[in-house]
């Protein structure tokens, strides 16, 4: 028989997740977020868009809960719209890049040799450049369209995922189960997508939650350079960029963004990180 | 010289000293206008001395004492201007950005310069005569000007600044206005004379040049003179030091012709932000700098402004219109373009984006200049006339979705502006409600400048644009409306073509007469109005904001900065002793 | 020396891909640097064009321009400039690195001092209280947008306070005063920025510090050294610690690319003439040789950062000299 005090079944993945506060305080935020922008067209109360010149600059008050801005349009409604930007923009980025990312990675990782090599200089070649740099060159050469936003971040910020895959897959491969598998003759791509892809997952979600946290400040600091999200469609970098040289008059106009964007990434951080320390099951295993 | 540029910012700080005007009165009319200044200071204001006084230490005891003494022009102090953007090189020919000529400015002098009221006055050239026909312009230099470095100012160095001007190797984008002289002949020393081809009416006004050192640069390739970054002039100010990007630094002159500068030092501070700037001139370590009409307006009056600044309102040298490419089919009919110049509230532009301090814009010149011509067909708000006016033209909302439909399309149309400018961006935002109102659906796409000019404007891939225009004190607009100025790259990027136009234009640059010029011009005016090949919008006006310690400003035609080296700051209010 | 061989031999194709890779970038842009001299200046008629286009050499092809920059970068000329200034590239370069080092130096002496213990204290306690306050305070710096939160602390301490200069590298009255008082004033200015810059970057190296050490913590080394009676201050001092380093010195080789690369939005909210602002600039002005220029010393610096990194990561653990590439 065993002793009570020491079998103590070792924690799920939601048991140990839920048990780091921080890991659900930001977990509450990301929700938060999912919820306000979902329900953008319900909750808003005025049309973001909605010009009114006799009220411009308003502060918070009953009417506007979060003031108005130059152009008199409610900060409340914009802010949730803007939520959905700042979504929208975080995760088609973090998309993309985990779909290069992924793809090169595997190829690399799997098949080896000279692909590998190949690949993994390219990833070199690319780290090469500061990204932000590399960012602001295409965006400027190109339209700051929302969708060219999203494009060049997700192309800048697939090197790290293609390099965790890859690490992961070259841990996997030699497994007995590949080995297995591919004795019964399987194909490789039916090996890489059916066993290996699932089994390597694990550190990109990691790396996709910190990633959207990124693409929301990239977007700001694009906004900051005027080639962030265009006016009049509201994103919180471009609502605190439009607020920035009315500071201390107007301080309704950046406070709420700039808040929305700390919270924001400070959650998916948070979140980000909690999900790590509960992946790593030696974070629980008792000395 | 006079360059029109399509202005892309046009609140940028301190644009105020405009290319080729300057400043300056004689020096009896300085010293009666300052007399004059002084006792309204005293009388109106009330204001004494002591209120600046934390900045002078030591003074404390003097400040009590109220009198004129204490407000006499005095040699001292700094100036410490701000500007978004860095010069890029002091030699005005070979730079265009306002940073540049701004600097440049103070440091050159042209032959003739625009006085206080608009009107033609000699700077190193004392007076000048036009021949009976017109094409021989023969200036008399002063004598005993000297360029910074001691050197004797002739009539060499006005031949050797137009021979570089003229020459191909000499990458200068205003060498246009120099090709229509004929011949250039340098009498005596101090006496300059240049032939024309044809009379040619911006003539006079582009001797406004800043005229370079002969002894300095004839040798050299001018692009690669250390005068690009250490300039050498005859101007009111000597350049100090230059540190890239930080700040740009100029001693007064104490052997310039018209008398030394008051101000001691000029100092140009680089600060790319503006909301960097506007706390840096709530701290009190700038002097100068242009506000948007939000910081002017409600900003600047609490207790860190109340008697440290003055603030001037004046109208600006430009205006903002919506242009149409008229070679699309959408904007070919008059009756759409007035339709549309109906269905837009100017004056509520006016007052929600620039709270007030601009005036409607009525054609292509500013409201107080003699060749401006209120023309008889008006635009006011009127969204029912608009409708009535498109309807005749086919447009109706037949399909019950909203907008307005010819033949199965939409009115849908999108307009582009350049990035950087939010008041043409907001311009543009409330222009689109506008239209929505009647019916017109229209897409705003904001361009960075390079690839809008590229891209857009020069290719005419454009169905219509916000912009602005800044504008000279000569009434020629022979590049901008004429039908041969069509081509790629030209300035008429709207494709504009109307003979009777053209023959105005003509005519109005070929004459001198200064009454005969304006029935060109109206007659254009009215041609404008009817025809409505932009809408225009508005004339913004300039909001500078400077420090209280600076005496002598006095606001005109010409705006404020004509008279620069007058101003003053009276020995206790002095702020910097270097 | 083969291994320190083989990584030198294959910075020469990289480095030729990058210029390859930003000649390219560069020249799909629409506009040319010309326009920006005559853009809409009615005076500036086709034959001005014309003169400005073949005196700065961009009437030649693609392929041929290329090889002609790279045959004069190789003899270390980098070109003139496409700015109205005419300066060569290379001095515009060399006039802003050491203001962009300095700051991004201190910034990361800074980061170097605060992250470590706050990693580590973070891993001993874990889970404790301060272990999170600790941590959303690095978050936090993280998360908020630079401009904003310099624009708050120049509010405050610059305009309502007056302690602290808002902007730029030095006061108006200090350039003829004394050493001493130079040095001070400097050191003034600089607060701000290597603050702002050093909050930021507090996240990275505290939280990678802090999954180190609790990696090593969990080694049997330590258990075994816990076993033995040792101190706790000595497990962790001595052991713990020293491996849980070896990675920083990876981290520091990368972060010498970041040391020239300065922030644009930074640099332009304090008004600092440094190498980001520069290259924005030109960027926006179709600077091709100093666009070109930049990116080019930007990335050979970060290959000489990895090599660097390759080899001092070679010296402290002899596994990786042996062993298997990657």
């Amino acid at each position: 028989m065993t002793d009570k005090n020491s079998t103590k079944r070792s924690p799920t993945f939601n048991q140990r997740l839920l048990h780091n506060k921080l890991a659900v305080a930001g977990l509450l935020v990301v929700t938060l977020l999912f919820a306000v922008s979902i329900l953008a067209p319900v909750i808003a109360p005025y049309d973001p868009n909605a010009i009114d010149l006799r009220n411009i600059l308003i502060p918070p008050g009953s009417s506007h809960l979060l003031g108005t801005d130059q152009l008199g349009r409610d900060i409340l409604s914009r802010m949730i719209w803007g939520a959905r930007i700042s979504l929208k923009v975080g995760f088609v980025a973090v998309g993309i890049a985990t779909l290069i990312g992924t793809i090169l990675g595997t190829v690399s990782g799997y098949y080896g040799g000279i692909v590998d090599m190949l690949i993994m200089r390219a990833v070199d070649l690319m780290l090469c450049f500061p990204s932000f740099f590399l960012i602001l060159t295409v965006i400027a050469v190109l339209e700051p369209s929302i969708w060219n936003i999203m494009a060049v971040i997700g192309f800048t910020s697939w090197m790290g995922v293609a390099r965790l895959i890859r690490a992961e897959i070259l841990t996997i491969r030699e497994r007995e189960f590949i080995q297995a598998a591919r004795s019964q003759g399987a194909s490789d791509i039916r090996i890489i997508t059916r066993h290996i892809i699932p089994n390597a997952m694990t550190p990109v979600l990691v790396s996709a939650t910190l990633g959207v946290a990124g693409a929301i400040l990239t977007e700001s600091a694009l906004s900051f350079l005027g080639i962030g999200v265009q006016p009049p469609t509201p994103s919180w970098g471009n609502m605190l960029t439009a607020g920035k040289d009315n500071l201390e008059y107007a301080w309704w106009l950046s406070l709420f963004p700039g808040m929305a964007i700390l919270i924001t990434v400070l959650g998916y951080n948070l979140l980000g990180e909690g999900i790590r320390d509960a992946l790593d099951p030696r974070n629980y295993l008792k000395k | 010289m006079l360059t029109i540029a399509i202005s892309r910012n046009i609140l940028s700080p301190p644009c105020f000293i405009q290319p080729g005007q300057k400043y300056l009165m004689s020096k009896k009319t300085a010293s009666i206008l300052l007399l004059f200044i002084l006792s309204l200071i005293l009388v109106a204001c009330g204001q004494s001395p002591a209120h600046d006084d934390s900045q002078k230490a030591g003074k404390k005891g003097e400040s009590e004492q109220n009198s004129l003494e204490q407000l006499l022009p005095a040699h001292g102090d700094t100036i410490v201007v701000g500007s978004i953007g860095d010069a890029s090189n002091l030699i005005p020919l070979l730079a265009s950005d306002a940073p540049s000529h701004q600097v440049a400015g103070l440091v050159y002098n042209g032959l003739v310069r625009y006085d206080k009221n608009l009107k033609m006055e000699g700077e190193l050239a004392k007076s000048w005569e036009i021949s009976n026909d017109g094409l021989t312009i023969t200036f008399h230099l002063r004598h005993g000007v000297k360029w910074h470095d001691g050197v004797p100012f002739t009539a060499d160095d006005v031949m050797f600044t137009y021979r570089l001007i003229i020459d191909p190797k000499t990458p200068t984008a205003y060498a246009g206005d120099f090709e229509q002289v004929k011949e250039a002949k340098v009498l005596d020393p101090y006496t300059f004379q240049v032939v024309y081809e044809k009379p040619f009416a911006p003539a006079l006004a582009s001797w406004g040049l800043s005229i370079l050192p002969k002894h300095l640069l004839e040798s050299q390739d001018i692009t690669k003179s250390s005068l690009s970054r250490h300039p050498i002039g005859t101007g009111p100010y000597i350049f100090s030091q230059w540190k890239g990007g930080e700040k740009i630094e100029l001693a007064a002159n104490p052997d310039y012709f018209e008398g030394q500068p008051y101000i001691n030092r000029y100092r140009y501070r680089i600060i790319p932000d503006s909301a960097t700037m506007f706390l840096e001139l709530k701290a009190g370590n700038l002097d100068w700098m242009g506000l948007t009409p939000i910081q002017y307006n409600r900003q600047t009056a609490g207790k860190k402004f109340k008697g440290k600044f003055n603030k001037y309102n004046y109208l600006s040298f430009s205006y903002t219109y919506l242009g149409y490419n008229l070679k699309n089919p959408l904007f070919q009919d008059r009756r759409v373009r007035q339709a549309l110049s109906f269905a837009i509230n100017k004056q509520e532009l006016i007052d929600g984006i620039l709270l007030g301090y601009g005036r409607v814009a009525t054609g292509p010149y500013k409201p107080d200049t003699w060749f401006y011509h209120q023309p008889n067909k008006k635009y006011s708000y009127n969204p029912e006339k608009a409708k009535q006016l498109l309807r005749e033209v086919g447009w109706q909302d037949r399909d019950g979705d909203g907008l307005l439909d010819r033949d199965g399309h939409p009115f849908i149309f999108t307009v582009m502006t350049n990035q950087g400018n939010t008041l043409r961006t907001q311009t543009a935002v409330i222009i689109q409600r506008r239209l929505e109102e009647i019916g017109i659906k229209m897409k705003i796409r904001i361009i960075e400048w390079s690839a809008f000019i590229n891209e857009f404007i020069d290719k005419r891939k454009f169905e219509a644009v916000i912009l602005g225009w800044t504008t000279g004190q000569d009434p020629d607009m022979y590049d901008i409306w004429h039908s041969s100025k069509t081509g790629p790259k030209e300035l008429n990027f709207i494709s504009y073509k109307n003979l009777e136009v053209d023959r105005l234009l003509e005519k109005g640059r070929h004459t001198f007469e200064r009454e005969e010029r304006q029935k060109y011009y109206d007659r254009f005016q009215e041609i404008l109005a009817e025809e409505q090949p932009y809408t225009f919008l508005y004339v913004p006006e300039s909001l500078p904001i400077i420090a209280a310690r600076f005496h002598g400003i006095k606001p005109a035609p010409a705006g404020i900065s004509y008279n620069f080296i007058k101003w003053y700051v009276p020995q206790t209010l002095q702020k910097y002793s270097q | 020396m083969t291994f320190i061989g083989k990584r030198f031999a294959l910075m020469i194709p990289m480095l030729l891909g990058i210029t390859m890779i930003s000649f390219l970038v560069m020249n799909l842009a629409p506009g040319e640097p010309i326009d920006v001299l005559t853009n809409l200046n009615p005076k500036a008629t086709a034959e001005v064009r014309e003169r400005l286009r073949s005196h700065y050499g961009l009437n030649q092809p693609l392929p041929v321009r290329y090889v002609n920059w790279l045959k004069r970068v190789v003899r270390l000329d980098l070109g003139y400039s496409f700015a109205q200034d005419n300066r060569l590239v290379w001095d515009k370069i060399r006039e802003r690195i050491p203001i962009t080092l300095t700051i991004n130096a201190l910034s990361l002496l800074l980061i170097i001092i605060v992250a470590i213990p706050i990693g580590i204290y973070s891993a001993v306690h874990q889970n404790s209280l301060m272990d999170r306050v600790l941590t959303i305070f690095v978050f936090i710096g993280f998360a908020t947008p630079t401009f904003w939160l310099a624009l708050l602390l120049m509010i405050l301490f610059g305009v309502h306070l007056g302690w602290l200069p808002i902007s730029g590298l030095e006061s108006s009255q200090v350039t003829y005063a004394g050493f001493w008082l130079i040095l001070g004033d400097r050191a003034r200015h600089l607060l701000l920025p290597v603050l702002v810059s050093a909050f930021g970057g507090l996240a990275g190296l505290s939280r990678y510090m802090r999954s180190n050490m609790l990696e090593v913590i969990r080694q049997d080394y330590i258990t075994t050294a816990r076993a033995k009676g040792l101190k706790e201050i000595r497990v962790i001092g001595k052991h713990a610690l020293r491996n849980a380093l070896m990675p920083i010195i990876t981290i520091l080789g990368f972060s010498l690319p970041g040391l020239i690369g300065g922030s644009v939005i930074f640099e332009t909210i304090f008004a600092i003439p440094g190498m980001g602002q520069m290259f924005y600039g030109a960027v926006m002005a179709r600077d091709y040789p100093l666009i070109m220029g930049t990116l080019l010393i930007g990335a050979s610096l970060t290959l000489v950062g990895n090599l660097l990194a390759d080899i001092s990561y070679a010296l402290v653990d002899p596994r990786i000299r042996v062993g298997n590439n990657d």
